[in-house]
This record gives structure tokens, C-alpha cells and sequence, in this order.
């Protein structure tokens, strides 16, 4: 908005006194705006569109738009980690493009893509056809990428609030069904009251230091320390707070199960990669960076954050019994392993945790995008007995969901197990040896919920009794739609890609760390 | 299959181990791309991929060069360069035997029994369990061996889960999380030894850099070659993961006193981070309760395998990554693993005794088996440590060949309770007497293999560790009263009508089987070419652990060479 205010026109020759408007760098901005433009396009044509049936059309003018930001990123790729040009920043300081950024946002991306292609087969199945979800899915994006640049902790916030608005309409999504109503509410109130923490938090840091400019921030820092810094403190409680509530770290995770379970499963698959994304492009953009001269204070808050995350993730996860709170809460512990590279404070830490986000994208999204198609009509058959005699039935989709399942317990020659190898690097290097036993041990924990859905798939046979009537004579039928067909495709080459030469992501993720650069 | 790659990247002479674990993998490729259709080729194309592997063992068993200590065959390549791990493979004295083995073993047990159901992704996991084993027992760097160690489980899960018996889930399950939870520890262990050793070289290279700046009378006048070597040394050292140069730099050494028990340096915690994983798989009383389990609903090839060659995974490890690795606190906590070893020899014994179920006796005496080989091995003496690799070969054979002939049994009569078989000698002869020769190298009847093993191992650590070698001894005498009393009740006596028409052996068993009736006889009488390979090799670890550690090989130990105490074992059975 500054942007576009900032250029409209030429100043008014009778005034005097000229008026500092910022410089728009509309290059590095350009993933946003392809994003948002993109979602307005799309409701715009979408009105003028008599039929509400064409789903296949907007899920490849999503797909489309989401690779057009991330051909919009490369080129700032290119320059950012060009030697003589590096990260700068535009709009007033208030946006930075680093290899941060922009590797955020082609996860993003992918992330969009991978979610569009399962959100396109859902809607036609559950008869919601309409370009509402796409057009959500573009905003959450947008907000996503814009939280990934900020280099403000105003915009941080914007970014955080039109990520979040779109996504507590997207588990509303389902209006048919009472649970998606109730997830979408329990998102939106949990999600309001954490939102306002956020923002206390950043009263509370402008009380601090007179700023919410990160790299004011950072620099205020290296230079001078301050005497009295428990407004920062609080204020950092507070962040932490907010964007703990994005990533679903225990203790603010109560929403993420009941949120997974009741909302449609591929909004699912965008909410545990896409926005699990941004959140922790935040936290570490925030922590990592910012206020890295205060990881003496924040570290053990992590610390106890991430075992928390961890272990409870993996023992409550343990006890369930419906496949999608069984990967709500592998995804709560998950998000603690991201955040033992976060706590490790250091570049390699950083680096860890993207490539550990990086392949996790995959992943989740492949494998709630086969619990949609294993949801069948109406989005209900989430229960471990639904999966029973899978492999009979349709063994290349069993197959696929055991190696996103042994992936992610981290079983070697597969991206999961490298996410986890360089997490534990860093940890290690950073000192935190015990932290990193105890990431090991509840791995071996949540393991367990992977082996179950494997048993369900390959040990038993069809439950007659479970699976209902039309079952019983065989095995169930479950279609496999193009889109996902594309999608999940991409996961298992992703995923056993990286297994295999772990160097094609870990190289990226290296240049990804992110920089606070001033104004150019 | 990225080794492919980097295998074929012009290498002067053919990298023979490279291709001995990946002629499996392939092959395991090749029968999960054959269509379902065609399942008269599943099984004879997996049987071909493990012959071919097994094979290459042989060849490389026959080209080692028995003087040579150290490592041969090596392959050294970068696999993920930022990390210095490398695709390090090569073998010694000490795997040699435990590649053979296993190269012979899995062609043998594929041949030996069929999957019940579902035969092609049963022989692509088999080939893929093979690929895995093979590549722990050849890979020396440490990451590697993690990830061939973790690798393994996957295909055993499915295996004991897809194919096995009633229970079989439970035990699947038990046996993967098991496992699982005792290599978890171990890959923070191997991170943390990676930056130590890092750390560690790089304050010696400072200090030598110190040093040679001292010298110089003026450091900026210095000639530049030794200016370039200060600034050599100075620099940052990359991290390693390969196993011979952190075992052999000895920058991770235990300096501690030992007077404060929990102020122990790092070494010890690493080292007690590997041993769990290694304790787990061996598995070391009290760790052993996966194993019944697993043994006894696994199918019959998973049995064999299980017992044949996964539990030396465990065994090797130790000597490998323990004593090797970590002399010191390997010598440290000697007492601790001769201990539970010779727990795990009686407890195993008297609990096998107590069985109903055929396979569960075996199962447990394995459990007494392996006490006996950790026992050798931490007995730290030449004679320990030969009858401890020897045992692995040894017990590998003979229970083996025991969960083939208990599978042959299951199949035959759909039981496998010892109460409801009798008299099967009458029926069966041939396969009885079969049965009597297994089972008598499991007891260790002079003769046979397994007792050149076991006398080895009493010899060896009588030396160093006379009480456990006392009352390990008695563990021979168990386990001649649960095996032949369990012979004495399914072979002995009249036939009831159930087992009246137990059906011979046919030729397909008994060409299984052969084999390893020809090796259980050839090394009982004859172990010296076993012996003479690894015994280079082994004088080399021990002079390894005195050189690292305050222990001290008793003299009478080295007096001799151990060749003789196995021909002595000889003389002495050929006068009884």
C-alpha cells in the first residue's frame, strides 16, 4: 500500500517542503504482487464466469500463478547471492530480500502448488465447486511470503494477519459439515487472542527500543547494550507467543488437533506446510536475526520449548486412534525438531531448519494429501481401521504413504532422515547435546504412530466390521484423480531425491541465511 | 544407488565391495519392477541377484591377502562433501568372515523356504535386508555405517510383519522400536565423536603451529615454506566422519581418573551411546526381550537371517566401533559386558530350557550364544577375541541351519510345540540325523565348529577374567541338557498318529542344508584358515587397545600363536 501511495504521483509543484516518500524496488516486491494480484484476478474472473463446475481451470491458473512467484524469486535469488549486488531492502527498510526470503517463498510456493492439486479433486467430490478455496489459498500465501520479507516487525504482523484471516476460512471451507464450522471458529478465536499477543509483544519491543525496525533493531545491538531491557524480554515472551501459536509449539498447540481434524484434509496439507512455513520464517527472522544479540536470554526459553513440542508431540500422538489427529500431533513434534535448529543461534542451526521445513513440505503435504484420497466422499473415513488392506487394494498409493510415513520417522535414504542428521548437527555444534538425545528419543516415540498406520496398511486385512457396508465384499476403492497423482509424484521425487543427494537442497538452504540488509 | 554414481567415476581397479552391496539392492530394484504376472520369475531372479553376491564374497575370500592386517579393497569416495562423509568401504580380519557369511547365508535361506503369500515384495525386502547387512559389514565411515545399521530395519519390519506367524505384528512393531531406540542415542554419539575429533586435530595443529612459531627467531621472516605450513595448520580443519582417521588420531581419548563416576570425559558417554544400540541388537541380557519375539514369529528365512546375520551387526559393532573406536572406555567398561554376558549364557540356557515351542528354545539360545561371544570379545585377549569372531560364524551356521529345520517342522505339521512331536527319528531318519549334527554344533560337542569357538572364547578370557570364564563354562553343560532334552522329546519314542507320516527330507532341503552340515564339519576339524585371516587383524586391535587404553594383554596370552589352541582343541577331541 506504502508502494503504491508512494508512486502515484509527481509532487505538487506549489508545495514546498518535499515529502520523503520511500523507493519502491517493484522487482522486489514482485512475488507478493504476482500472488496477490493473481487471487484478485482470479475472483475477478471467477464473477464473470456463469458456470461454478470449471474447477480444473482455477486449480491450473493457481498452479500457475504460485510458479509465476517463484520465477518472479528467482531472479532476486540470483542477485541476492551475486558477490558484488547481496540482500538489500526496499519500501523504507521495512521489506528485505535476502536468500531467506526468497527461499521461503519458493517453498511457499511449492507448497501452494502441492495444495492446489489436492484441494482440486476435494472440491469436486464434496461438491463445493467455486474459486473461493483458491483465491483463500493465494492470500494465505501472500501474507505468508510478505511474513518471510519483513524486515519490520509491523509488516511481520500484516503478513501474520492476512495469512491467518484466509486460513480460518479455509477450515470453515467444508460449509456442510459441523466440524469444519467448528475448526474454523476455534482457529479464529485462538488464533485472534494470539494474534494479540503478538502485537503486545510489539508495543512492548517499541517501548524497549524505540523501533520495530529489525534492522534498527539488530544494529542498535552490536553497538550498545541496554541497562534496563525487561520491556525486551516481556516483548520477546510475547513474539514467541504469537508465532508459537502459528507453528503449534507446545504449550500453544491445544488448537492444532481439533483444527486438523475437523478441516478439510488438503487444507489441512496447506496449514502443516505452507503456514507452518511462514510461521518459522517469522520466529527465526525474529530471533535468529533480529535478536541474536539476546540468545543468551531466549535460548533456554526455546530449549524448553522444544523438547516440550517434541515429546508431547510424539507421546500424545501415540494414543490416538484417527489418522489425522495421529498427524496433527506428529506435526506438533515435528515442529519442535525444526525448533532445535532454531535454538541453535547459529548459521548452521538456521540452515538445518530450512532444509528440515524444505523436504517437511513435502512430506506433510503428500501424506494429508493421501489421507483426502483415503477420506473418500465426504471426508470422513480418517480412522486407523480405514486404512486396514490399503496395500491390497492399491499397493502403489500404500507404498507412497509408507515412504512419506518412514520418512518422516527418519529412516535412512530418504529426505527425513537427512532433515533430522543436520538439525542434530547443529544442536550438537551449538552445545546442545542433550537437546539433540532427546530429539533422537522422541523420534523413536513418534515413530511408533507411523509403524501403526503401516500395520493398518500392509499386516491386517480389510476390517468388514469397520469399513461399513459397501466394503465388505473387498477391498475399499479409492480413486487417485490426475492432480494428485502430479502431486504426490512430486513428493516421492523430492523426497527420496533429497534421501539420496541431500547437497541439492542442504546447498540452498546455506545460501538462505538470512541477512539484515539496510536500505540500498 | 547414488554410490552407483560415484562407484563408476573412473576407478583403476573394479571397487569389488561397492558392487557386493549394491548387486542386491539391484536386485531388489529388479523384482519390485517385475510385474506381479510373472511370479514364476520373482523367486529365481532374487535367487540369482544373491547368488551373484555371493559370489563376489568368495572371490573377495579368496583374493584377501591373510598377512595383511589392515584394510583391503578399500573405496574411498565423497559422498556429501560438506560433511567429510565418504562412501568408505573396505575389509580386515575381523569382517572378512561376517561379509562370507552373510553373502552365503541369504541364498541359502531364500532357497530354503517360499512366502507363504504375496512372493514379490517378500524377495525385494529380502534383497533389500541383504544389501543393508552387507553394508555394515564393510563400511568404514561412521555416518555410513549408521545409515546401512538403520537401513536394515525397514525390511525386517515388513518382513516378520507380512510373513510371519500369529503374533506378528506385536513382534514387528517390538523389534523396529527396540532397535530403533538403541541407534537413536548412537547418531548423537557419532555427531558429537565427528565434532570432538574435529576439535581435537585442530588444537593439536595449533599447538604444533604454536611450536614451530616459538622457533623462528622472527615469525615474519620466517621462510615462506614454513609460513605456509603455519598457515596450514592454523586453518580450519572439516569435519570427518571416517572411521579408521578418528579411531587412529586418537584426539577422543579418556583422560579422566576415574575417582568421580560421573566425571566422566565425553569418550565414555559415546561410547556408552554406541554400546546401547550394539547391546540392543546383540541383544545383551537385559535387553534382549525383542528377540524371542521377533525369532519366533519371523517367517523361516527371517529366522534365519535374524539369527544368522542381524544379531552380529550387534557383535561386530561392539568390536568395531567399541574396541576399536574406543579402547579405553571399551577396557573401561569391560567389566560391566563380560558380566551381562555371561548373565545372558545362563539366564538364556535355563529359560530355553523351559520352552514348549520349539522355535522359542532356539531363539533363547541364542540369547546364550551371544553372551559367549561378548564375552570373547571383552575379554580383550588373541584367544577371546578369535573365538568370539568365530562363534559369530559358528552360531550364524549352526542356528541357522536349527530355524531351517524347525521351519521344515512347522511346515510339515503346522506346530511347532515340542509337546505335540514325538518320535519323528522313526519317520524321518535322515532328517533326524540332520537335526542330531546341527544341534551337536550348537551344544558344542567336540568336532564340530562350535566347540572351537567356545573353547577359544573360555581360554581367552580365563586369562583375564577367570571367575566369568567359570561360570560361562557351565552354560556348555545348559546347553547340552535343553537341546537334547528336546531332542529326546520330539525325535524320541513310539510316533503318535499325528506324526506317524512326518515326511523325509527331500533333496531341495537337503541341498539347503548341505552346505552348512559341510562347513559346521570342515571347521570343527580343520579352523585354521579361518583362524590365520583373522588372527593378523586381531593382534592389531589388541595393540591398538594397549597403545590407547592402561590395559595390558596378560603375557601368556600372546605366548604361542592361538592357531595352536585350536589344533590343541583338536588333539584333545581326537584322544576323546
Amino acid at each position: 500500500m506504502i508502494g503504491i501511495l508512494g508512486s502515484l504521483g509527481q509532487p505538487l509543484p506549489v508545495d514546498p517542503v518535499p515529502i520523503d516518500r520511500p523507493g519502491v524496488d517493484w522487482g522486489a516486491v514482485a512475488p507478493m504482487l504476482v500472488l496477490v494480484g493473481g487471487a484478485l484476478v482470479l475472483m475477478l474472473v471467477s464473477s464473470f464466469v456463469r458456470s461454478r463446475r470449471s474447477t480444473v481451470g482455477y486449480t491450473i491458473f493457481t498452479c500457475l500463478v504460485a510458479l509465476g512467484a517463484i520465477g518472479a524469486a528467482i531472479p532476486l535469488w540470483l542477485e541476492v547471492n551475486d558477490d558484488d549486488r547481496g540482500p538489500f531492502s526496499t519500501l523504507a527498510g521495512s521489506v528485505g530480500v535476502d536468500g531467506f526470503s526468497t527461499f521461503v517463498t519458493f517453498l511457499i510456493g511449492a507448497a501452494v502448488v502441492l495444495a492446489a492439486l489436492f484441494i482440486d479433486d476435494y472440491l469436486r467430490r464434496e461438491h463445493l465447486e467455486g474459486v473461493e478455496a483458491y483465491v483463500l489459498l493465494l492470500l494465505s500465501a501472500t501474507g505468508g511470503v510478505i511474513m518471510a520479507h519483513a524486515n519490520d516487525l509491523i509488516v511481520l504482523f500484516l503478513g501474520l494477519e492476512v495469512l491467518s484471516m484466509a486460513v480460518y476460512v479455509l477450515a470453515a471451507m467444508h460449509r456442510r459439515r459441523v466440524t469444519s464450522q467448528e475448526a474454523g471458529l476455534k482457529y479464529f478465536v485462538l488464533g485472534a487472542f494470539s494474534s494479540a499477543f503478538f502485537l503486545y509483544g510489539i508495543a512492548m519491543i517499541y517501548g524497549g527500543t524505540g523501533t520495530t525496525n529489525l534492522v534498527t533493531i539488530l544494529e542498535t545491538f552490536s553497538t550498545s547494550a541496554l541497562t534496563d531491557d525487561g520491556l525486551i524480554l516481556a516483548g520477546l515472551a510475547l513474539l514467541l507467543v504469537g508465532l508459537g501459536f502459528k507453528v503449534a509449539a507446545v504449550p500453544f498447540h491445544f488448537w492444532t488437533p481439533d483444527v486438523y481434524q475437523g478441516s478439510p484434509s488438503p487444507m489441512v496439507a496447506w496449514m502443516a506446510s505452507g503456514v507452518k512455513v511462514a510461521g518459522f520464517a517469522g520466529l527465526m527472522r525474529v530471533f535468529d536475526l533480529a535478536f541474536i544479540a539476546y540468545a543468551v536470554d531466549w535460548q533456554p526459553l526455546i530449549y524448553a520449548v522444544a523438547v516440550a513440542t517434541m515429546l508431547v508431540g510424539a507421546v500424545l500422538a501415540v494414543v490416538q486412534t484417527d489418522v489425522k489427529r495421529m498427524m496433527a500431533y506428529s506435526s506438533i513434534s515435528h515442529a519442535g525438531f525444526v525448533l532445535v535448529g532454531v535454538q541453535a543461534a547459529t548459521d548452521q542451526g538456521v540452515e538445518a531448519a530450512l532444509f528440515y521445513l524444505a523436504t517437511y513440505v513435502f512430506l506433510v503435504a503428500g501424506t494429508f494429501g493421501i489421507i483426502t484420497l483415503v477420506g473418500r466422499r465426504g471426508d470422513s473415513h480418517h480412522s486407523l481401521d480405514d486404512y486396514r488392506g490399503l496395500a491390497r487394494s492399491r499397493p502403489v498409493l500404500a507404498l507412497t504413504l509408507a515412504l512419506f510415513l518412514f520418512a518422516q520417522a527418519g529412516v535412512p535414504f530418504t529426505s527425513g532422515f537427512f532433515a533430522k542428521f543436520y538439525v542434530i548437527n547443529a544442536a550438537v555444534d551449538a552445545g546442545s547435546t542433550w537437546l539433540a538425545a532427546v530429539a533422537m528419543l522422541s523420534a523413536v516415540i513418534a515413530a511408533f504412530i507411523y509403524l501403526r498406520i503401516a500395520v493398518s496398511m500392509y499386516m491386517a486385512d480389510p476390517a468388514p466390521e469397520a469399513a461399513g457396508g459397501g466394503d465388505v465384499a473387498g477391498a475399499p476403492r479409492i480413486a487417485v484423480p490426475a492432480g494428485a497423482t502430479i502431486a504426490l509424484t512430486l513428493c516421492v521425487i523430492v523426497t527420496i531425491g533429497a534421501g539420496l543427494w541431500p547437497g541439492s537442497i542442504a546447498d540452498l538452504a546455506r545460501d538462505a541465511v538470512p541477512v539484515l540488509a539496510t536500505f540500498r | 544407488m547414488g554410490a552407483l554414481l560415484l562407484a563408476q567415476e573412473g576407478a583403476p581397479d573394479f571397487p569389488i565391495l561397492t558392487a557386493l552391496v549394491l548387486v542386491p539392492a539391484v536386485g531388489a530394484v529388479a523384482v519390485a519392477l517385475i510385474p506381479r504376472a510373472r511370479a514364476e520369475l520373482h523367486r529365481g531372479v532374487a535367487l540369482l541377484f544373491s547368488a551373484a553376491a555371493g559370489a563376489l564374497a568368495i572371490y573377495v575370500l579368496a583374493a584377501f591377502d591373510k598377512n595383511d592386517a589392515g584394510m583391503q579393497f578399500e573405496t574411498n569416495r565423497s559422498w556429501i562433501g560438506d560433511f567429510g562423509i565418504s562412501w568408505h568401504l573396505g575389509v580386515d580380519g575381523i569382517s572378512l568372515f561376517l561379509v562370507v557369511l552373510t553373502a552365503v547365508l541369504f541364498p541359502l535361506a531364500l532357497l530354503g523356504s517360499t512366502p507363504s503369500h504375496d512372493a514379490k515384495p517378500y524377495y525385494a525386502w529380502l534383497l533389500l535386508l541383504e544389501a543393508g547387512c552387507l553394508g555394515v559389514f564393510v563400511a568404514l565411515d561412521l555416518f555410513l555405517f549408521f545409515v546401512m545399521f538403520e537401513i536394515v530395519l525397514v525390511p525386517m519390519y515388513f518382513l516378520i510383519g507380512g510373513w510371519g506367524y500369529a503374533r506378528r505384528v506385536y513382534a514387528a512393531i517390538k523389534f523396529f522400536l527396540f532397535t530403533m531406540f538403541g541407534s537413536a542415542l548412537m547418531l548423537v554419539g557419532i555427531v558429537a565423536l565427528a565434532y570432538l575429533h574435529r576439535d581435537g586435530v585442530e588444537d593439536q595443529n595449533r599447538a604444533v603451529a604454536t611450536e614451530l612459531l616459538a622457533e623462528q627467531e622472527d615469525p615474519q621472516a620466517a621462510p615462506p615454506a614454513v609460513q605456509a605450513q603455519i598457515a596450514e595448520l592454523q586453518a580450519d580443519v572439516p569435519l570427518s566422519f571416517d572411521l579408521v582417521e578418528i579411531a587412529e588420531a586418537r584426539t577422543v581419548t579418556d583422560d579422566s581418573s576415574g575417582a568421580n563416576p560421573f566425571d566422566w570425559t565425553a569418550a565414555r558417554w559415546i561410547f556408552l551411546a554406541f554400546a546401547l544400540a550394539f547391546a540392543v541388537k546383540v541383544p545383551l541380557f537385559p535387553l534382549h526381550t525383542w528377540l524371542p519375539d521377533a525369532h519366533t514369529e519371523a517367517p523361516t528365512a527371517g529366522s534365519v537371517i535374524l539369527a544368522g546375520v542381524l544379531l552380529k551387526l550387534g557383535t561386530y559393532g561392539l568390536l568395531r566401533f567399541g574396541l576399536y573406536l574406543f579402547p579405553d572406555a571399551a577396557s573401561f567398561f569391560a567389566p560391566a559386558f563380560v558380566t551381562l554376558g555371561v548373565i545372558g549364557i545362563v539366564y538364556g540356557a535355563i529359560v530355553a530350557t523351559m520352552q514348549r515351542d520349539l522355535k522359542r528354545l532356539v531363539a533363547y539360545s541364542s540369547v546364550a550364544h551371544l553372551g559367549f561371544i561378548v564375552l570373547g570379545i571383552f575379554a580383550i585377549t588373541t584367544q577371546g577375541l578369535q573365538g568370539g569372531l568365530l562363534q559369530n560364524v559358528n552360531h550364524g551356521l549352526s542356528t541357522g541351519a536349527l530355524f531351517l529345520l524347525v521351519g521344515m517342522i512347522s511346515d510339515r505339521r503346522h506346530t511347532r510345540e515340542i509337546s505335540a512331536l514325538k518320535g519323528l527319528q522313526k519317520a524321518a531318519p535322515i532328517f533326524a540325523a540332520v537335526f542330531t549334527v546341527v544341534m551337536m554344533s550348537s551344544i558344542g560337542l567336540p568336532g564340530l565348529n562350535g566347540f572351537v569357538g567356545e573353547f577359544l572364547v573360555l581360554i581367552g578370557s580365563f586369562l583375564t577374567r577367570r571367575w566369568w570364564a567359570v561360570v560361562a563354562a557351565t552354560g556348555v553343560i545348559l546347553a547340552a541338557l535343553y537341546l537334547l532334552w528336546a531332542y529326546q522329546r520330539v525325535f524320541h519314542g513310539e510316533p503318535d498318529d499325528d506324526n506317524r507320516h512326518f515326511p523325509e527330507m527331500n533333496w531341495r532341503e537337503g541341498l539347503v542344508l548341505a552346505p552348512l552340515l559341510g562347513l559346521i564339519v570342515f571347521l570343527g576339524i580343520y579352523p585354521k584358515p579361518v583362524l590365520e585371516r583373522m588372527q593378523p587383524s586381531v593382534d592389531r586391535l589388541i595393540e591398538h587397545v594397549e597403545a590407547n587404553s592402561d590395559y595390558t594383554e596378560p603375557p601368556v596370552a600372546t605366548e604361542g600363536p592361538a592357531v595352536s589352541a585350536g589344533e590343541e582343541a583338536r588333539d584333545e577331541e581326537a584322544e576323546g
